[in-house]
């Protein structure tokens, strides 16, 4: 896999132009056209979610027969009705907060989302949801294409990754999307003081604004050092807002309080990427302090404080959350009180705009070959939903952009309604 | 000051962490070719770097209390950045590093289960630090980076750390846990392409019983012993059926062996994915990327020869690298500064040739986290993102950071250093040019870098002047996109 990865990343580099670094003028331009529009948070489950410990069919006597370890019991589940085939669901008991949105119709679960053939690798099935592309997912990101399209001068700003790395959905051709973990320690240090620290600070932007059309690689890395700068007074004004309530310590919380700061102060990113890690819970899954609890806790706390500080703000409206896992897991339990990697999983949007409920169908666990809703011998959930139907609906009715094209083909679905 | 052999300065970037003037002088003295000789057969050199941690005149630790990088991890990570920098054997660090990444394995999941002393023992301890004087599983692959791969995989397999961190320890019969058996096909050998579905199941099945034993003695019993046990009422005895070649004779199937034997099939499965003629491929590709280039793509008869190598040598790890070393792609000037910097790479570079005194090795631990690369702590089983992977914004910020921070430092004797050169503002840039040596500056560029020296003022060369101006270049210059590439 490393090796395709960076066959990737060669070329994605090799088909690199020019005209990242704006001027400042034009860059302001693009910010006020930015500023006061909507915002997609894409928030990434990173490992493969357990979607059946999350979003539990309690009504599903094999999910007790087949997980009999790790099973959600059904008096702690947080009931929140049926779907459409009155499969009875409900949310994992740590998700309180999320359980009164849903209740207020501003969160959307779209059950059995996936792919044919879907892949049980970590990495592999990243860069198909990253690319939705599972014929050839060494190529240009999803978000990537998309941010290519926005007219030049693009706001340095307009999209916002708070890892490290840039995952591969925001991987596109023209935009160097900046990685701002922390924007406390986004800054510029020098060794000197004052105003020799000004003229290094302008001397080392000169130096990075030479993009040789020889040197591809070097370009790449310059263009990356020019985001930086060009992007480093606004994300200093964004670590000065100051939240409606006290967000959780973790990252995620801190994370989600940076978003919300920089909606708040208007900086124009249409895009931002935010992580939860550890959902490859092959073990140890259950338990006060296990794995899937404490992520869950992690996750509705911090979902629920941006959601109640962006509608004290009166940004509610102008926030989409969308989640999202590379994999589900298996039906059935392993050995170590966890689970295995599977197929199916499920999706979540949350917002102001977002027309709440339950879409889509749960998949009944029974492991009888022919049960059509599992796949692999009865082992996994078999997906109903292409996860490309949910982009296109985000993507045409968020993003303002057009699905068809973005996708490379008409993935919309009128009953995926939730926008 | 006579610039160095360019050709050295390019294998010590690559095989070793770049060169203090002190270690170019020494390397160019041998030459090329006894060069390459002294990096690889590094065991003629005593392995005493660890002792002079602490020592004057080597750069610096921050510990609380006592230094403990048997028991704590930031101490480690210090230790093996003080390595990186000052062992006499470079190649072996830089390798330790390679197959770190290799078999990712990240500390805290360790730590979660067994605490966080504990897991720095089982990822980072030495024999003699350790109890019952076992290896952590980066100290083991240190002690094998140059052996056979076979014995390599097979002591990962086994290794305490990893059975943590693939869920190994819950691999038995009456549940087979795919976790390690997927990766090592996918991740370990040949890769994505060449397995299925099934051979999961059956390389998990074939793995049950290989645990890990958690045993505390009287005498120890503050102090519990972590080691490999084969645990044969655990391992799946029927016979396991794989969708490629496990024996020489071309058969499929690992047959049903009794529990007692059942160690074997483990064994045999590694024995076959190792001798795989994709995986010969897929390591050559890996070694490629990281010694040779990340730019350009290796020509055909390179990774024949050297799949061929490793095939025909019974995975001689030391063999490879040799030829590698020794081979004209490797040599080939246009594969100089074709490969982008791993952080690791960046910061113990720089304090090679920027100086260390009185700086400590804690701070680039933090930086290093704002950089993307925290030592044994992989993002995840596939290892770190290479190549352009490492760049973002927030990456080179941070780099920058760090080579003001370090400019900043070493300040006096940059000063010094310089100022026999300093009548000029051009023999000042190409005294720096030549000592810092980042990939060649374009015209724009360069004459940028001049003309930061004069921006403030007239050049006089005076103190005053290169209080200022030395430090500010060598921020410049070691921050720069150029100096990314190695």
């Amino acid at each position: 896999m490393a090796m395709t990865r960076r066959d990737f990343l060669r070329n994605g580099v090799g088909a690199f132009t020019i005209g990242l670094a704006a001027p400042a003028f034009l860059t302001e331009l693009a910010q006020a056209q930015g500023a006061g529009s909507r915002s997609l948070v894409v928030l990434y489950l990173g490992g493969g979610n357990d979607a059946l410990s999350m979003l539990v069919p309690y009504g599903d006597a094999f999910y007790y027969s087949r997980r009999p370890s790790i099973a959600v019991p059904t008096g702690d589940v947080l009931q929140i009705g049926s779907d459409r085939n009155n499969a009875a669901l409900g949310l994992h008991p740590r998700l309180t907060g999320l359980r009164s949105i849903f209740d207020e119709g501003r969160l959307g679960i779209i059950q059995r989302t996936g792919y044919e053939n879907s892949s049980r690798s970590h990495f592999l099935g990243q860069d198909i949801w990253g690319t939705a592309n599972p014929a050839n997912p060494q190529t240009r990101g999803w978000l990537g294409r998309y941010l290519d399209t926005i007219p030049s001068p693009v706001n340095p700003l307009v999209a916002w990754d708070a890892l490290r790395e840039v995952p591969r959905a925001l991987m596109g051709d023209h935009v160097s999307v900046p990685a701002i973990p922390s924007a406390a320690s986004y800054t510029f240090a020098s060794p000197n003081t004052g105003s020799e620290a000004a003229l290094e600070r302008a001397y080392a932007t000169r130096i990075a604004s030479h993009v040789p059309i020889d040197r591809p690689h070097l370009a790449f890395v310059n263009s990356n050092i020019n985001a930086a700068m060009n992007s480093l007074d606004k994300v200093a004004l964004v670590t000065k807002y100051v939240p409606s309530l006290t967000y959780p310590t973790g990252g995620l919380g801190q994370t989600l309080k940076t978003v919300a700061g920089a909606m708040a102060t208007g900086v124009g990113t249409k895009v931002f990427w935010v992580q939860l890690g550890g959902f490859d819970t092959h073990a140890s899954q259950v338990g006060t302090n296990g794995a899937y609890p404490r992520l869950m806790t992690e996750l509705n706390d911090a979902v629920t404080a941006f959601y109640n500080d962006l509608r004290s703000q009166g940004l509610l409206n102008q926030a989409l959350v969308m989640g999202f896992s590379e994999f589900g897991r298996r039906a059935y339990e392993n050995g170590s009180v966890g689970c295995d990697h599977g197929a199916a999983g499920l999706m979540f949007v949350l917002g102001g705009a977002v027309r709440g409920g339950l879409y889509g169908t749960a998949a009944s666990l029974n492991p009888d070959p022919k049960n059509a809703t599992l796949e692999n011998n009865g082992g996994d959930v078999r997906y109903e939903t292409d996860f490309r139907s949910v982009y296109a609906r985000v993507a045409d009715g968020w993003l303002g952009a057009d699905s068809a094209g973005l996708l490379g083909a008409d993935f919309r679905r009128p009953d995926l309604a939730f926008l | 000051m006579a610039s160095a052999d360019e050709s050295i300065r390019h294998l010590l970037r690559r095989a070793g962490f770049g060169a203090s003037p002190q270690e170019l002088g020494y390397y160019s003295d041998l030459g090329r070719s006894a060069a390459v000789e002294a990096l690889v057969d590094y065991e003629q050199f005593d392995d005493d770097v660890d002792a002079f941690i602490g020592q004057p005149g080597y750069v610096s630790v921050t510990t609380r209390g006592t230094f403990s990088p048997g028991t704590v991890i930031n101490d480690a990570r210090q230790r093996w950045l003080f390595r990186m920098v000052h062992s006499a054997r470079p190649l072996q660090e830089k390798l330790t590093l390679f197959w770190h990444n290799h078999f990712a394995t990240a500390y805290s999941k360790v730590a979660g289960a067994y605490g966080s002393s504990d897991a720095t023992r089982m990822m980072a301890a030495k024999a003699s630090e350790d109890p019952a004087k076992l290896r952590g599983q980066v100290e083991t692959i240190r002690a094998m980076c140059m052996g056979s791969f076979r014995d390599l995989v097979i002591a990962m397999a086994k290794d305490p750390a990893m059975l943590v961190w693939l869920d190994g320890r819950f691999n038995t019969r009456q549940k087979p846990q795919e976790n390690f058996g997927r990766e090592l096909m996918e991740l370990f050998s040949m890769g994505v392409g060449f397995y299925n579905e099934s051979d999961v199941y059956a390389a998990a099945r074939v793995f049950t019983g290989w645990n890990l034993r958690r045993t505390t003695t009287s005498r120890e019993d503050l102090y519990p012993v972590y080691e490999f046990a084969y645990n044969p009422n655990n391992h799946e005895t029927a016979a396991k059926t794989f969708s490629f070649p496990i024996y020489r004779d071309g058969g499929r199937t690992i047959a049903s062996r009794s529990a007692a034997d059942g160690m074997q099939d483990g064994i045999d499965l590694i024995t076959a994915v190792v001798s795989y003629p994709a995986t010969a491929r897929r390591l050559v590709m890996r070694l490629w990327n990281y010694f040779v280039s990340e730019i350009n793509p290796p020509p055909d008869e390179f990774v024949n020869e050297l799949a061929d190598a490793y095939l025909a040598s019974n995975y001689d790890l030391k063999l490879v690298m040799r030829r590698l070393l020794r081979s004209a792609d490797f040599r080939s000037e246009a594969n100089y500064f074709t490969k982008y910097s791993w952080p690791a790479e960046f910061v113990a570079r720089s304090l090679k040739e920027v100086g260390w005194t009185g700086f400590t090795v804690n701070d680039a631990v933090s930086q290093m986290v704002n950089m993307g690369q925290v030592l044994y702590e992989p993002p995840d089983v596939a290892g770190w993102e290479q190549g352009p992977g490492w760049i973002s914004t927030g990456g080179m910020l941070a780099r920058m950071n760090f080579a003001a921070q370090l400019s900043r430092t070493q300040a006096t004797s940059l000063v010094n250093a310089v100022k026999p050169y300093a009548t000029t503002p051009d023999s000042v840039l190409s005294y720096f040019l030549d000592r810092l040596a980042p990939s060649p500056y374009d015209n724009d560029a360069y004459n940028d870098l001049r003309s930061y020296l004069t921006a403030s003022g007239a050049w006089t060369g005076s103190d005053t002047q290169l209080r200022t101006k030395a430090p500010g270049l060598v921020h410049l210059i070691v921050g720069s996109g150029e100096n990314v590439f190695i």
